[in-house]
């Protein structure tokens, strides 16, 4: 805000100007308004909320079992099932999105093929959600029922892999999520790498390294930061992600060790209960929707505050 | 050159809808169908009404209906007192038709399974896991049922259809009634949930070994099988409009006509059928409106009833529209 207020009074950069500058008014309402909306939200859900808070308190956040007609909410079942479907989905979508990252930083490949890579994989954010869960549906199910049938005959003791194996179930839902994630892991990742300074290259290859040792060993740990913002900004996003997942994940409300069981999260809980629900249930779900986003807010919070400390530290050494 | 007809077509009816009454509602997507192609019908035979619906949910309806922002709602559960109670119109619950909730299966060597009223209970609470069980074999003597698992399917989003179904499971098993209860959303001890009639029936559609309760037209549009249940006196009756009909005759109404037939005695009944009730005002302060609501609702219940049938619904029994009627010259 300061510069250009500055840019304004300087008599050499900006021509005489008479009266007050519409279009900064105009940026500086729009700005406010979002924080504004922010605020609205949050303070409506938790308006919203305010029965079960006080219903339940803590032990909404322990409690095994959600029971509408009983008036039982306890949120625990879908508080695992959101966090272990994006951590898995990051465990899977990861190695691959980092790859693909550092692939399209090099120059393994002529520049216009790089930029087509780069697109496809792009493109991949602009697909639905349904239509991600239209496709789990039909490829990913079948699939996993099919491991999910073989492991728990080879590994019947192994809580991971008990049987039985449904299609529906966390892994499913977490494969998915991995694929949309993917997008987010790979461009975030590839602007650090390729902000990591030519200098720091060419210093590496003159002391004699690899490329394989460059890429390890220099460019890596030095665009490390960005790919851990990468990685948090796309767990926020796999905890979010409603719509796919509701169709995916089976919509159980039973805690299980079991990639193969059917679970629930957060977002599809609301999805699916809104709808209908009436008195405490709604208050139970705000109550949900507010968790849900104080962890959003809490993931990408951390994302946005390492990829600050890594523009930083990048600038530093330019 | 198809245009300029309707075009004109348009135009006409802009000059017309000056005078053309709107009537809006919202409520139950089970019924929803149904509904529409009565506003569809029904404009046809008299231009000058226009009946929106909107299929947003049972709970969605009442929540309308006592906000007071639709001239009438829908719902499968009907109002409770206490909801009628805070309607500072009053209300009025119409039945306007019918429905039984099935049972599909899939299991394509098989196509009439019969279920015992242990079987049911057994396999929605879990105990029974295997299709070979004893007590599924022994109602179903003679047919190789296989040594798979059973996959259960249920409603994972707040429904109508899963409020019939777990009333009636709660109605013959004490133990149901105790461990899981009745409600539009309910938990399951085993299977996994799709949302909506078309999420459980893709679910049972896609995997063999998976039973799963679903609408009755919707089980039928889809080419699902449907297993015969046993009823309270120990018949095994399949799900048709006859045997629906007949469980919706013994259903004796009360005066505010919301009854539902738990579990009918009648022999031929099948045991899991409900009414689907429309939500009027007691009190309409335009007149107008008042009668287009009334021609339209009349419809519904004389000519309309001939479509239900097409659509998968059970046409009510006469008794049963005779009531409806009276209850709706009450309204003012």
């Amino acid at each position: 805000m300061a510069v250009p207020a500055a840019a304004a009074n300087d008599p050499i950069s900006a021509p005489v100007r008479t009266g007050p500058d519409y279009f900064l008014w105009l940026c500086r309402a729009a700005s406010l308004a979002a924080i504004f909306v922010l605020g609205w939200i949050f303070w409506e859900i938790f308006q919203e909320a305010l029965p079960a808070l006080e219903e339940f308190g803590a032990s909404f956040l322990s409690g095994a079992s959600w029971q509408p007609n009983r008036d039982r909410y306890g949120v625990l079942p879908f508080l695992v099932g959101t966090v272990a479907t994006a951590l898995i989905a990051l465990l899977i979508a990861l190695p691959p999105g980092l790859a693909i990252a550092i692939f399209l930083s090099e120059d393994f490949l002529p520049l216009p093929a790089r930029q087509f890579v780069r697109f496809v994989v792009e493109l991949l954010a602009a697909i639905p959600s349904v239509v991600y869960g239209l496709w789990g549906i039909f490829v990913v199910i079948p699939i996993i029922q099919q491991v999910g049938t073989w492991c728990a005959e080879r590994f019947p003791d192994v809580p991971f892999l008990a049987g039985p194996a449904y299609g529906n179930s966390l892994l499913t839902a977490s494969v998915v999520l991995a694929l949309m994630i993917l997008p987010t892991i790979t461009a975030i990742s590839r602007s650090s790498l390729v902000a990591v300074p030519r200098t720091l290259r060419e210093g590496a290859y003159a002391l004699g390294a690899t490329r394989w040792e460059t890429i390890f060993g220099v460019i890596l740990p030095t665009a490390a930061p960005g790919v851990v913002a990468a990685t948090i900004l796309a767990l926020g996003r796999a905890m979010g992600e409603t719509m796919a997942v509701a169709m995916l994940i089976g919509n159980s409300s039973r805690l299980s060790w079991s990639l193969f069981a059917p679970s629930g999260t957060l977002a599809s809980l609301l999805a699916n209960q809104f709808g209908e629900a009436e008195g405490m249930q709604v208050a139970a779900l705000m109550y949900a929707a507010l968790v849900l986003v104080a962890l959003t807010l809490a993931v990408n919070f951390a994302g946005e505050a390492v990829l600050r400390y890594t523009e930083k530290r990048t600038a530093g050494i330019r | 050159m198809r245009i300029i007809p309707s075009v004109v077509a348009a135009a006409l009816t802009a000059a017309v809808s000056v005078q053309a009454q709107q009537l809006s509602g919202a409520g139950a997507t089970f019924p929803a169908p149904l509904y529409q192609r009565w506003s569809v019908e029904y404009n046809k035979q008299v231009p000058a009404i226009q009946v929106n619906y909107q299929s947003v949910g049972s709970g969605a309806g009442v929540k309308n209906f006592l906000q007071g922002v639709v001239d009438f709602g829908a719902s499968d559960a009907a109002m409770t007192d206490a909801e009628i109670a805070k309607s500072p119109r009053g209300a009025v619950m119409i039945p306007a038709t019918a429905g039984s909730v099935v049972l599909a299966y899939n299991l394509p060597d098989i196509k009439n399974l019969r279920l015992s009223r242990a079987a049911l209970v057994g396999i929605f609470l879990g105990k029974i896991t295997k299709w070979n069980d004893p007590a599924i074999v022994e109602c179903n003597p003679g047919t190789p049922l296989p040594p798979t698992a059973i996959n259960v399917a249920f409603r994972s989003d707040g429904s109508g259809t899963t409020f019939v179904f777990t009333q009636h499971l709660a109605a013959i098993s004490p133990e149901f009634d105790e461990e899981v209860g009745a409600d539009k959303s309910v938990v399951f001890p085993v299977g996994i949930g799709g949302k909506g009639n078309e999420g459980v029936t893709a679910l049972v559609k896609q995997t063999p070994g998976t039973i799963g309760y679903v609408e009755f037209g919707y089980a039928e549009q889809n080419g699902l099988s449907c297993a015969a249940i046993e009823n309270k006196s120990g018949q095994f009756v399949a799900p048709t409009a006859e045997s629906g009909a007949a469980a919706l005759a013994s259903v004796e109404l009360p005066e505010n006509l919301r009854a539902w037939p738990v579990d009918p005695a009648a022999p031929g009944a099948y045991p899991i059928t409900t009414f689907t009730w429309l939500l009027l005002y007691k009190k309409y302060d335009d007149a107008a409106k008042l009668k287009a609501l009334k021609d339209f609702v009349t419809y519904g219940l004389t000519e309309g009833q001939s479509l239900a049938t097409q659509l998968g619904y059970i046409p009510l029994p006469e008794a049963v529209v005779a009531k409806a009627n009276a209850a709706l010259g009450t309204v003012e």
